[in-house]
């Protein structure tokens, strides 16, 4: 055993690849947290008033709730007070060729120069650079198909009515402590908005990146599809290296009319703390989408390797008849990592369907928890779920826990669920190794053996990025 | 090609080889029996690589080279193959991907250009097809589910596809019935070239009327204590193994 786990532990402890800062004029906000700051985003944004005193709202009704302890996460008490709530490139850019070189360079650091993106890949790409959007492509293709897709500040501006009427239909401001907070600070996210019967013709896309030191990440994610509408969205994150925790508390709203659908992914790799469990983020989102009409479908499919905390259950409301929730999920601790993550499916609408497969990966000292909710309301007659939860412990440091809840008022309702939990054995590294197979490849055939049904539900090429990610986020823990 | 010299193995505290001789030549054929306990499986796990054995004294040169210092994924690139006595279940990891990575492996330390997807598949159909095994293996999860059959059937397959030159069997005919036996036994057959070293470790003389050895070698308590023709294997199955062990005392005290 302690030879396989030794060498586990030496691909364990590679270092974060992609850690570096650029270095940009920022425009810091002070730390700390009072109407003043809020004021000051909502200005710097030159936002709607209706928004400003939402964003008030949210923020009074913060101040007299708690930060939630129930969870299977543990970290030392966050300072708001020592958080910046806004950093922003200096300067408005409305073309690539404004862009920093510097910013640039950091993008064509993390392999996602965007020039080449819109040559090579037909991705339409938001880049979400700390908290203002300094790029948008292939708007004009998507403009004529009336498809929205940019930057959350530009929309409440440009789509007042719009915003006015989804945002917080999904999460209201009330929701929970940290989407309360994300309404109050958020800085810029993305907004998509697909009308009746257009089936967006390439996956929209956005990376985030957290750039400032001490700058809280607020994202503000909205996406509709109106009726019969189709959009693919991809998410995806690299953070630079640095030794102080970084809270980020991120809100994604989805919303699907009569027969539409949304599908959005996500690979997260924010900054994990180094081998010891020092630094990383701590990333508290809430993510839900709402099937409003019938026969809608939402799917979340999330692949989770960063972060020194990840807290997220991205969550479907199934209200329309025959509506569809889907999650599919990897989410992987290694070092100090913990992982607090799942779903909730709320089943409302008649012969409402859901689906939830959830796959924990535990190395080193990381700590994986599954939690998950189905509910299944008096009115949802003919509801069907089935989960499945398995978890794979590599090493014997670490830990993988399940909390599933369950709630049934509507005795037609179909309820599967599946469990197991397994450990990569020396017996199957050794098997492997004697058909010439190496350590960290034995590792990853079985890792990503493990995490295929999740696999096949992401777009190709993220498919792909996301076998890369794991066995790098491997390295070193397994021998 | 594989001279194994006063190999001393323990396992924890426990000694279970206790000074191992053995010369295998390209080209030959050579069995192993002994009854349980004698250190047969411990040999061919050692030769593998398996590290939770510890080699405390003696060599083993394979084509003149240190074995011992070699690790296991090195040995197998090197052309040395175990037939697993218990092959391990991978779920999850499809047995085409898993032998693509494998043979590609294998390929990339000989200096041959690695298969593609294609070609792959194209060259693992007709193995398989020579072989008698089941297509539908290949899309299954490594030994997931297998029967004890189809498990030694698909360690034959994959000596097949990845052609070593010295091929150890770990007891690959325990737990076939007469029929899985012959399969296991034309596969081997069909690999016995001029080039290739064949290693059989059996309990019973029963795979040795399918696969004649050129020599045999009883293992007791650790040690070769005697070594003979195909007839050996003949006479051990009819005597058992207690007259080897009164004449191994008998040399002892001598």
């Amino acid at each position: 055993m302690s030879k396989a786990t030794d060498t586990i532990g030496e691909l364990v402890s590679q270092d974060y690849k992609w850690g570096f800062v650029t270095e940009i004029e920022q425009d810091i906000a002070p730390p700390g947290l009072n109407e003043d700051i809020i004021r000051l985003i909502s200005g710097k944004k030159e936002e709607p008033e209706w928004l400003l005193e939402w964003r008030l709202k949210a923020y009074r009704y913060w101040l007299t709730i708690k930060e939630p302890t129930w969870h299977n996460v543990h970290y030392s008490p966050i300072d708001y007070q020592s958080v910046s709530y806004y950093a922003a490139p200096k300067k408005k850019l409305e073309s690539l060729d404004e862009v920093d070189p510097e910013l640039l360079k950091t993008y064509a650091k993390l392999g996602i120069p965007l020039e080449e993106q819109k040559m090579l890949t037909g991705v339409a790409v938001d880049a979400v650079f700390d908290s203002v959007s300094v790029a948008t492509t292939y708007k004009g293709k998507l403009a004529e198909l009336g498809i929205i897709f940019c930057s959350f500040s530009e929309a409440a501006q440009q789509h007042p009515e719009l915003v006015r009427r989804y945002l917080g239909s999904v999460v209201p401001y009330t929701d929970n402590f940290f989407a309360t907070l994300n309404s109050a600070v958020f800085t810029d996210g993305s907004f998509v908005y697909v009308p009746k019967g257009v089936r967006c013709p390439m996956e929209l896309s956005t990376y985030f990146r957290i750039n400032a030191e001490s700058t809280g990440q607020f994202e503000r994610t909205l996406i509709i599809a109106d009726e019969g509408a189709y959009v693919s969205y991809l998410e995806g994150c690299t953070a630079p290296m640095r030794d102080e925790n970084q809270l980020h508390a991120a809100v994604v709203e989805l919303i699907t009319h009569d027969n539409a659908t949304i599908k959005y992914s996500t690979i997260q790799n924010w900054y994990p703390g180094d081998k010891d469990g020092k630094g990383g983020i701590f990333n508290f989102v809430t993510k839900r989408g709402k099937c409003l009409g019938r026969n809608s479908h939402i799917s979340w499919t999330q692949v989770e390797t960063g972060s020194a905390i990840t807290w997220k259950y991205p969550s479907c409301i199934l209200i329309g008849d025959n509506s569809v929730g889907e999650f599919y999920s990897v989410a992987l601790t290694n070092n100090y990592q913990q992982a607090d993550t799942g779903t909730k499916m709320t089943h409302i609408g008649k012969n409402t369907r859901s689906t939830i497969v959830s796959k924990g990966i535990s190395a080193g000292h990381g700590q994986n928890t599954y939690r998950g909710g189905v509910k299944i309301l008096k009115s949802a007659t003919g509801a069907r779920n089935y989960t499945q939860c398995d978890s794979l412990l590599i090493g014997d440091k670490c830990g993988a826990h399940t909390f599933p809840y369950i709630e049934v008022k509507n005795p037609t309702a179909r309820m599967e669920h599946e469990a197991c939990t397994s450990k990569i054995g020396d017996d199957q590294i050794f098997y492997c190794n004697q058909r010439g197979i190496t350590k960290e490849d034995a590792v990853n055939l079985i890792v990503n053996g493990f995490c295929k049904e999740v696999f096949r539900e992401l777009p190709m090429e993220f498919a792909v990025e996301a076998q890369k990610l794991l066995g790098i986020s491997l390295e070193g823990s397994v021998g | 090609m594989l001279e194994i010299k006063n190999l001393h193995v323990q396992a924890g505290n426990h000694e279970i080889l206790k000074g191992v001789d053995l010369k295998v030549n390209v080209g030959e054929v050579h069995s192993i029996m002994g009854p349980n306990g004698s250190g047969k499986s411990t040999l061919a796990q050692v030769l593998a690589g398996r590290e939770t054995y510890r080699v405390t004294e003696g060599e083993v040169l394979y084509d003149g080279k240190n074995l011992l210092e070699m690790a296991p994924e090195e040995r197998a690139c090197e052309g040395v193959f175990m037939a697993f006595q218990y092959p391990v279940e991978i779920p999850g990891v499809g047995s085409a991907q898993f032998l693509k990575a494998a043979l590609n492996a294998i390929r990339k330390r000989r200096g041959l250009e690695e298969l593609d997807a294609m070609e792959f598949l194209t060259l693992v159909k007709q193995k398989i097809k020579s072989l008698g095994v089941d297509e539908k293996l290949l899309h299954r999860s490594v030994n997931e589910g297998f029967s004890g059959g189809e498990k030694k059937r698909n360690e034959i397959f994959q000596m097949a596809l990845l052609e070593p030159r010295l091929c150890i069997m770990d007891e690959t005919d325990s737990g076939l019935d007469i029929d899985a036996l012959k399969i296991v036994a034309n596969g081997v057959n069909a690999l016995r070239t001029p080039e290739r070293a064949i290693v059989v470790i059996t309990h019973y003389q029963r795979l040795l009327n399918y696969v004649v050895p050129d020599y045999v070698h009883v293992l007791l308590d650790g040690r070769i204590v005697k070594s003979g023709g195909k007839e050996l294997a003949l006479e051990l199955e009819e005597k058992g193994y207690a007259w080897v062990e009164e004449e191994a005392r008998a040399a002892a005290q001598a």
